[in-house]
């Protein structure tokens, strides 16, 4: 009884709580602001979030990371992980977070591995910088961690340059990578976006099935409307910097705004024909 | 009647690796065919060959009819243009648009420069405004119109289109797409879409071939491929990965 009340709060309490989340970039004609006041909660769940380029849904992952570039100003009445205001803590107490309890997946994994490390060692010195552990145990624990994310030689990929694998195999290392900390939160920047669809799909469900068994947070950044529905239990639509509208997932033929609405009737579909495609009639209220 | 391309067998070797190997199709004049598969799968290179950019290692390639003389002759090139997937990278960044547009007409010596720009631009969309801007002042969507407008200048009857719209974003696919159609009806023109997205392939093209590690899987109609009348598993696979997540 005792135990059961306990995982109810920590299920009901949220793990992330975003305020007016703001984000803005010097320019010559002032501050451009790339995000503008985004709010949300997140639990224990898949969170997708949707938009085309410069909607700032990226820095709004950025920002939750920590990983906003230095000339930026950002600011947010709370910016809350698991109870504690990011935006209080030191650039160190902040890295101890990074990686650790809170860790990022990005698109492409031909640009975001170090390609003068193999594989085997960028895995560990995610381990190394967060525990105390021996370079055996580290290197076990990477082998385990490779073998969780279906790579089926473990020891041969391990010794690898990330040129040496395939886009989906450094995908799969990098969530190898990210995953084995054991985060509570997990940012996937377009994941899958660099992957051909049949390889999309393979590291999607091992990306699901490993969310899903640790019992994370998962926010998922896409300009795939289709593929975050599928996979995400609700959806965050942002336009220009601001969220305008939350679906749940399975509803989203449902979705009122017609940003939303415009996204997902623009798409060419196999079985119909619209000629021409309707295409989006942008307002200027939207942005609002 | 001949039809408007033809490749016949072609094969092509890049050293000991088959790129392309034993592909045939054949698209008829005013038609729109399609050529789908993942990264690898040699539909690009298809493409590339078709233009001299890629050395065939065997097989032919007819337009009209007619076998293509190596290197290629300036008049296939006012017969044949192709437009690229990334229109970041297939445009001089320090050349405004009116030198890229003014380029393929001293090319061919072509006068009338002054008007035929203007129209090439107002037919994709772009007002007289957009003339003398540099590719870096334009979004995604406005660079390729004016890859387009570059490419019809010439009065081609064939287009090649190398994954025309899968560096932008949604809503500009959809205007870039429409822009496309409007030109193929206007002018009659024989399309070849490379794409990997099945849906954009079907949405354009009458026929299309689907490929697989440089080889022709299956040929079929979009009208077959939406009617789930498919032959092989690599199709269907590619259909299913089309719907999106799901989860087991």
């Amino acid at each position: 009884m005792g135990e059961s009340h306990a995982t109810d709060a920590r299920l009901s309490k949220p793990l992330l709580e975003v305020e007016d989340l703001r984000v803005s970039f010097p320019s010559r004609n002032g501050p451009v602001e790339a995000v503008r006041g985004v709010s949300f909660t997140l639990g224990r769940e898949r969170l997708g979030i949707v938009g085309e380029s410069g909607s700032g849904k990226s820095q709004t992952g950025r920002a939750i990371m920590g990983l906003t570039p230095p000339h930026a100003r950002i600011t947010a009445r709370r910016l809350a992980f698991a109870g504690t205001d990011l935006m209080q803590l030191s650039a160190r107490e902040r890295r101890s977070f990074r990686g650790e309890r809170i860790a990022m997946i990005l698109q492409d994994p031909k640009y975001s591995l170090n390609p003068v490390m193999t594989i085997g060692q960028q895995i560990t010195e995610t381990l190394r910088a967060h525990s105390n552990v021996t370079r055996a145990v580290a290197r076990d624990r990477a082998l385990d961690m490779l073998e969780a994310v279906q790579i089926r030689d473990p020891a041969r990929i391990f010794g690898l340059y990330p040129h040496e694998v395939s886009g989906g195999m450094g995908q799969r290392a990098m969530i190898a990578m990210m995953l084995i900390a054991d985060p509570e939160l997990l940012i996937a920047d377009e994941p899958t976006s660099a992957l051909d669809v049949t390889v999309q799909l393979q590291v999607l469900a091992i990306l699901d099935r490993l969310v899903s068994e640790r019992g994370m947070g998962l926010i998922f950044i896409s300009h795939d409307l289709r593929l975050v529905s599928s996979f995400c239990d609700r959806v965050l639509v942002m336009y220009r910097g601001r969220i305008v509208e939350e679906v749940a997932a399975n509803r989203l033929n449902d979705a009122t705004h017609p940003y939303t609405r415009g996204l997902i009737n623009c798409l060419p579909k196999i079985g119909e024909d619209r000629h021409p495609l309707p295409v989006l009639d942008r307002r200027p209220e939207w942005a609002e | 009647m001949t039809d408007a391309l033809a490749v016949n067998n072609l094969t092509i070797y890049f050293e000991d690796f088959a790129a392309v190997d034993d592909v045939s199709f054949n698209v008829s004049a005013g038609s729109s065919f399609g050529l789908v598969g993942e990264s690898g799968s040699g539909k690009s290179t298809v493409l590339r060959a078709i233009v001299g950019l890629a050395p065939s290692s065997g097989g032919e390639i007819l337009l009209d009819g007619k076998p293509l003389a190596t290197p290629r002759s300036k008049a296939f090139y006012r017969h044949v243009q192709m437009v690229f997937q990334d229109p970041y990278g297939s445009l001089h960044p320090r050349q405004t648009v009116d030198r890229t547009l003014a380029e393929p007409l001293a090319i061919h010596g072509i006068g009338d420069g002054e008007r035929r720009i203007a129209r090439a631009l107002d037919e994709v969309g772009l007002g007289k405004g957009f003339r003398f801007r540099y590719p870096h002042q334009l979004s995604g969507g406005q660079r390729q119109r004016v890859a387009i407008a570059r490419a019809l200048l010439l009065e081609p009857k064939v287009l090649l289109l190398d994954e025309p719209t899968s560096a932008l974003d949604a809503s500009v696919q959809a205007e870039v797409l429409n822009l496309l159609e409007q030109l193929r009806r206007e002018r009659q023109l024989t399309y070849v879409l490379v794409s990997h997205d099945l849906a954009v392939v079907t949405h354009m093209c009458e026929r299309l071939l689907v490929m697989q590690k440089g080889q022709a899987v299956e040929e079929l109609s979009a009208q077959a491929l939406a009617a789930r009348q498919i032959g092989t598993a690599y199709t269907r696979d590619l259909m299913a990965a089309s719907t999106g997540f799901k989860r087991e």
